[in-house]
């Protein structure tokens, strides 16, 4: 046993919920005997006749299938092919989905699986992180998991929630991030997590991030600075009492994330932690995202449009230097 | 809950007359009930729009007369009231939603043509048209998986302006590939807002799409109850027996502005002179009389009965409870978080 891939974990937590719950079916494209684009539903449709199916290429309808199953009292899990794709689905997630709690008194289980983030070569419609677009919108929960556990359990626990889901997986972790097992910590959805304690500053960030922060602060180590990873898992809820309790013990804020920079999940954090833990701040807040332009193609512009393991040390020097 | 007298003998139908009376006195119903929300809105009783069904009652009642409420869905849009009522939506419902009520089943979250009660088979519309085809699609296929989409079918309607969104192209391609027993309206009333049918699409009648589609295609003259009867009646069976979607254009001209805030005044006299500018509520009176469903006394009798119906309706939600914002449960999620380790 060679160990589970962040994409194994995926795929074996559709498996467990079509086993689980006769409610979940998988709707999306490509995803029923071909298996997927990333391979998430290998081998799904085979051992659950009639769960898995194909569609056409109509996301908005896709969404507008899925809220109608739920209505009836069904689970479905719809697979984007990429996340930068659900701006086609963009009207049905936010206007159909989202508000339907609130309007009607009736929630809406539906599991969007969106396929996000970079990769090199895979240009400007292949890479895109939606998760701060999403978590703007009222009545939905938007998750983001950097763990192969986390992968696992959080679509389980996904899915087992009433409310509409938005859960970006990052491609980038697909088959790099590999763990012994599944095996989780039990942590629910909206509740962070410190994937490494320090004490000179905190990195507040999620989804693939999270490994170039540990890389960034296992390097400034050796300069003899402590760096505390929060790993945020949800995005939407956003944890602030981790954040917070960090931030306490450390005095020092980075929101690094790998969307745009204008607004999102790290303008959020920053604004959070300056309304509420402003006395606990050393050094003003600061943030790290990719650069403002669409994802760039080439891997060495790639690369250097994301964060890095460099610019997040070069941050991270700035803050523990004021 | 929403099963009425009216609709409780449904099942029942099995004779053109009374489906022609029933159909027309929901359409009656809901006419009577519009021009009293007009009123009230002209009289500031109303907050935001009032969007009336005027000269679209014959085609969309006849829909929804001609489904089975607790056992298909359907997914009224905006000019839909006298399909609502056909189908079974209490008018309670209607003036409760328009009033702000907190007995309604939107509770002031939501307002006039914005209402429904998924839990019945009626969802409730958003504004963004052709959403809620794939919405309909969906709780058919969920129908299906579930084994008890036997002899059932999903309705909605759209205008002329909503066959040009992208929701409305890709919600009817996935209904025929998933090959669902769905029955679309399009109610082509020549006006989306101020938008002329020439400025919205370009073949000679919006049925040609169904074609493309690989469904059934049914082009009907809306202002005609009969007609409307028997097209409407044929596509829902066609549907219920297996057939796949159906799609059926209406001809006909929308009796006012886009809502009660518009004059309409840019629908030209030529086009209210027009055989589709005559209103089908009088058409539908003298098939009626005509053809012996129904007398003259009876029908002013029916008239008499909606007219107290709603000044009941409206009544009776203007007594009740508006939303108290500071008892209002401000969430939008179900899910009350931070939730707590297993």
């Amino acid at each position: 046993m060679s160990g589970v891939t962040y994409i194994d974990a995926i795929r074996e937590a559709q498996e467990t919920l079509l086993r689980e719950d006769p409610r979940v079916f998988l709707y999306g494209q490509d995803i029923s005997n071909f298996g997927g684009a990333f391979k998430a539903t290998k081998g799904l449709a085979e051992a659950f006749p009639n769960r898995v199916f194909d569609c056409p290429i109509s996301e908005d309808a896709m969404i507008g299938l899925a809220v109608g199953a739920a209505i009836e009292g069904m689970r479905p899990i719809i697979e984007m092919q990429f996340a930068d794709f659900s701006s086609i689905a963009f009207n049905q997630i936010v206007n159909q989905a989202a508000t339907h709690y609130y309007r009607t008194g009736m929630p809406i289980p539906i599991t969007v699986r969106l396929p996000s983030g970079g990769t090199p070569g895979s240009g400007p419609f292949h890479s895109q992180s939606m998760e701060g677009i999403y978590a703007h919108y009222p009545g939905l929960v938007v998750v983001t998991p950097a763990t192969v556990s986390d992968a696992y359990h959080m679509l389980v626990d996904s899915v087992k929630l009433d409310d509409p889901v938005i859960y970006c997986e990052h491609k980038f972790l697909y088959r790099w991030l590999k763990a012994k097992s599944i095996k989780g910590d039990g942590l629910p959805i909206g509740q962070a997590r410190i994937a490494r304690p320090g004490k000179h500053a905190t990195v507040v960030t999620y989804s693939a991030m999270v490994h170039e922060a540990v890389r960034a602060a296992d390097r400034l180590q050796a300069d003899g600075w402590e760096i505390e990873v929060v790993d945020l898992r949800s995005v939407k809820p956003l944890d602030l009492d981790t954040i917070l309790a960090s931030v306490a013990r450390t005095g020092r804020l980075l929101a690094l994330g790998e969307a745009f920079p204008w607004g999102g999940v790290t303008a959020e954090i920053v604004a959070k932690v300056t309304e509420e833990g402003f006395h606990l701040l050393d050094a003003p807040p600061q943030r790290l995202n990719a650069r403002d332009t669409p994802v760039p193609y080439h891997p060495k512009l790639w690369a250097a449009h994301r964060p890095t393991p460099e610019s997040i040390c070069d941050a991270l020097r700035k803050l523990l230097s004021f | 809950m929403l099963i009425t007298e009216e609709n409780a003998y449904i099942n029942e139908v099995s004779h053109e007359g009374d489906f022609l009376r029933r159909t027309f006195r929901a359409m009656l119903r809901a006419r009577i009930l519009e021009n009293k929300l007009s009123s009230l809105y002209k009289a500031g009783k109303i907050v935001g729009g009032v969007y009336l069904g005027k000269g679209q009652e014959a085609i969309s009642a006849t829909l929804g007369a001609s489904l089975i409420q607790g056992k298909d869905c359907f997914a009224p849009l905006i000019r839909d009231q006298a399909g609502r009522t056909a189908f079974g939506e209490p008018l309670i419902d209607c003036t409760r939603t328009y009033l702000g009520s907190v007995k309604g089943p939107m509770r002031g979250r939501d307002g006039n043509i914005h209402r429904g009660r998924p839990e019945m088979g009626m969802p409730a519309m958003i504004s963004h048209l052709g959403a809620q085809v794939p919405l309909i699609a969906g709780m058919l296929f969920a129908k299906r998986l579930k084994g008890t989409l036997d002899g059932c079918v999903g309705a909605t309607t759209v205008g002329d302006g909503a066959t040009s969104t992208g929701a409305f192209h890709e919600g009817l391609n996935m209904a025929a590939v998933e090959k669902l027993p769905m029955v679309v309206v399009v109610a082509n009333n020549q006006f989306a807002y101020s938008t002329p049918n020439s400025r919205q699409f370009a073949c000679a009648d919006l049925v040609e799409r169904a074609a493309g589609y690989g469904i059934g295609g049914f082009s009907v003259d809306g202002t005609d109850l009969i007609a409307c009867a028997s097209v409407v009646g044929e596509a829902v069976r066609r549907a219920r027996a297996g057939g796949g979607p159906q799609m059926v254009v209406a001809h006909l001209l929308r009796l006012g502005g886009h809502g009660e805030h518009d004059d309409g005044s840019y629908v030209p006299d030529s086009a209210k002179h027009d055989h589709y500018g005559r209103d089908c509520i009088e058409v539908a009176i003298q098939q009626l009389v005509e053809g012996g469903y129904a007398i003259v006394e009876e029908i002013t009798a029916w008239q008499d009965e909606a007219s107290e119906e709603v000044q009941r309706a409206v009544a009776q939600a203007q007594q009740e409870p508006v939303p108290d914002p500071y008892r209002e449960d401000w969430s939008a999620l179900s899910t009350r978080f931070p939730l707590h380790a297993q």
